[in-house]
């Protein structure tokens, strides 16, 4: 563990696997497999019939390959099953070409979209995916096919690294970013730079002239809110709007959205990052239904 | 007659005091977040460098991205304009005149007498100046003013995908887990950052001579990435980061003629 | 399905956008040849149709690549969008 005196990482966030406990794996007619690695994260699904069975979600490593290895045997550690069990893996993400024992690789673009359909549901039309290094805009049917999409992956406003920079500078955790960004009594004007290299410079100015924590958090949450919004508005936004990837969780930039947007997110109860591996694994049973691959 | 010539720049405030066509002294701070005073520091410096006072200078003319701060300066020029004039000053031979600085990048052409025939700029992303160099040289736990020598001694091409400032840290900082020489990294480096500027130096169309100003142009690495995609060979100045400063400064002493008359 | 490929950046907004319904309709794809940068290629994309799209080198770097198509002076003539008698694609230049 970290000894005394070591720089605590804010960027940080918490890794975890997960396991579904209601559900049998023997009566199963199609297990099938989603990986999906990002250039800052990477989960992997396992869905039973097109149940969710498993998961994990954790860092990206150095390794492209090696992640999406780790990640699958985390998510399958402890339930019994192994990779041969598996009758179809579907990679996707940025290092999708990456995952050794994919049978397929999607794009994140296909696999987000029917990922939101599975997480939020058949009225989703919408769907803004803040990830890790990119940003996503799609507009998708009742079956999570996508009609529209725009991805941003460039620029660094607007994503999760850009966030994590600013978690950093002003040495909150990742984690409580949001909520201690809605605790400010007067909305501040937003970070006036897009540019997040451009927007700390500016931030250490705020901090200098005597901005408290919050406000200078805000002041960037909402700057955030305000690009992603011009993308999404680019490819017309549409009832019922959903967010997912880790950002989806930052209450501060949910909330400016919605308020932007004048139209409120659906919410879940499912981890808004897996949105990518489950659809992947969706994609991977309807692949093995196609084939003939069936326990 | 004595002009001053103040350019406040992104990162660092440059001053230069001319005396007819003569540089008397040349001076730069870091600006900072409060401009005006960087100007005052400069110009301070720089007077005691002349062994001036401020009285002795007739005229100051300010430029760079915090001129309008400059409360004391007489005028104020855009960069593009203090850039083609000291660039022609310094070189008259110049029609296409690149100045790279810490946050933006800036092309220009010019016709045979001089006057701006098109312009484009690189800015409000950092990825497109210095700031990107200087990133990266944070990430390669190197001295900013190594990244060109040591670019110079890559062995390998190795290519450099992201477009972002945040995103090449991590890229760099993968490509270091994967055992890539700090030369090859400082070589794709430089060659990134060139093929932006590159690219937008043949939107305005390039033509002989071309001159390279601007603190970048001190990157051996990226001068020789730059000549290598115009196909073409960069003058540059000496003290190449205060070609803009002398332009500020000579449009000073126009003016202060133009008034005298 | 409309595809929009590019970015937003501090400097501006740069996509090219290519509606794959109608690029699909059409057999010869001459707007792959048309640009003088290679920013085009044909593609077979996720639903199994054989569009045009952005090559994903130039996705990330749209303002540099199509730097040379670059409208001045109010006149508007790209080479692709020309080239495209379906209309499928459409540019922010």
């Amino acid at each position: 563990m970290a000894e005394t005196g070591a720089k605590k990482e804010f960027w940080r966030w918490k890794e975890y696997n997960w396991k579904n406990p209601d559900l049998d794996l023997s009566a199963g007619k199609i297990i099938s497999g989603g990986v999906d690695v990002g250039s800052v994260s990477s989960q992997a699904v396992v869905m039973v019939d097109g149940e969710l069975f498993c998961y994990s979600n954790m860092r990206t490593g150095s390794d492209s390959p090696t992640s999406a290895q780790r990640a699958f045997d985390w998510a399958i550690e402890g339930t019994g099953l192994t990779v041969a069990d598996i009758q179809y893996i579907v990679g996707t993400g940025y290092g999708r070409i990456n995952v050794p024992f994919a049978h397929k690789a999607i794009t994140e673009i296909a696999c987000h979209a029917r990922g939101a359909n599975y997480i939020y549901g058949p009225s989703v039309r919408t769907v803004l995916d803040m990830g890790g290094q990119d940003c996503k805009a799609i507009r998708c049917d009742d079956k999570g096919k996508v009609t529209t999409f725009l991805m941003n992956d460039k620029c660094a406003a607007g994503t999760g690294r850009g966030m994590e920079v600013f978690a950093d500078l002003l040495g909150v955790s990742i984690e409580d970013v949001g909520e201690l960004s809605l605790t400010v009594e007067e909305e501040p004007e937003p970070v006036s730079s897009t540019c997040v290299v451009f927007a700390k410079t500016e931030a250490t100015g705020l901090l200098r002239a005597g901005w408290p924590r919050e406000k200078v958090l805000a002041a960037y949450c909402s700057a955030m809110a305000h690009r992603v919004v011009t993308l999404l508005e680019r490819i017309g936004v549409e009832k019922e709007f959903a967010i997912t990837g880790g950002i989806a969780k930052n209450a501060g930039v949910v909330r400016r959205i919605e308020q932007e947007l004048g139209i409120s997110a659906l919410t879940t109860s499912y981890d808004t990052q897996i949105a990518g591996a489950v659809g992947a694994a969706l994609f991977g049973r309807a692949l093995a239904q196609k084939e003939g691959k069936q326990r | 007659m004595i002009t001053a010539g103040i350019d406040v720049g992104n990162k660092f405030t440059k001053v230069v005091i001319l005396k007819g066509g003569d540089v008397l002294a040349r001076q730069s701070v870091l600006t900072g977040f409060d401009q005006e005073k960087a100007a005052q520091k400069a110009l301070e410096a720089a007077l005691d460098e002349a062994g001036l006072k401020q009285e002795d200078v007739a005229r100051i003319c300010a430029t760079g991205a915090g001129k309008q701060e400059v409360t004391f300066a007489a005028d104020v020029i855009t960069e593009v304009g203090a850039d083609a004039k000291g660039a022609l000053f310094l070189v008259p031979g110049a029609r296409t005149v690149v100045d790279v600085g810490a946050e933006e990048g800036r092309s220009i052409r010019l016709d045979e007498k001089g006057r701006i025939v098109d312009f484009a700029m690189n800015e409000k992303c950092a990825a497109g100046a210095g700031s990107f160099t200087e990133a990266m040289a944070r990430a390669l736990e190197v001295d900013l003013t190594d990244m060109g020598p040591l670019a110079l001694k890559s062995k390998a091409l190795v290519p450099m995908n992201a477009q972002c400032v945040v995103f090449a840290e991590s890229e760099v900082v993968s490509l270091i887990h994967a055992k890539t020489s700090k030369e090859d990294i400082a070589r794709a480096v430089s060659d990134a950052m060139a093929s932006r500027i590159v690219s937008m130096t043949r939107r305005v169309g390039v033509e002989k001579a071309l001159v390279l100003i601007g603190g970048v142009a001190k990157n051996v690495g990226f001068v020789r990435a730059f000549e290598e995609g115009l196909e073409l060979p960069a003058v540059i100045p000496g003290d190449p980061e205060f070609v803009t400063a002398l332009g500020a400064a000579l449009n000073a002493s126009k003016n202060a003629i133009g008034e005298e008359e | 399905m409309i595809a929009n490929y590019g970015y937003k950046d501090g400097s501006g907004d740069y996509f090219i956008s290519i509606n794959t319904d109608m690029c699909v309709e059409c057999t010869q794809k001459p707007c792959q040849a048309a640009c003088p940068a290679g920013v085009l290629e044909i593609i077979a994309d996720d639903y199994d149709d054989l569009v045009a799209a952005v090559r994903e080198e130039h996705r990330k770097k749209i303002k540099y690549s199509c730097a040379q198509c670059k409208p001045v002076a109010g006149e508007r003539s790209l080479v692709c969008l020309d080239a495209c008698s379906f209309k499928a694609i459409s540019h922010s230049w």
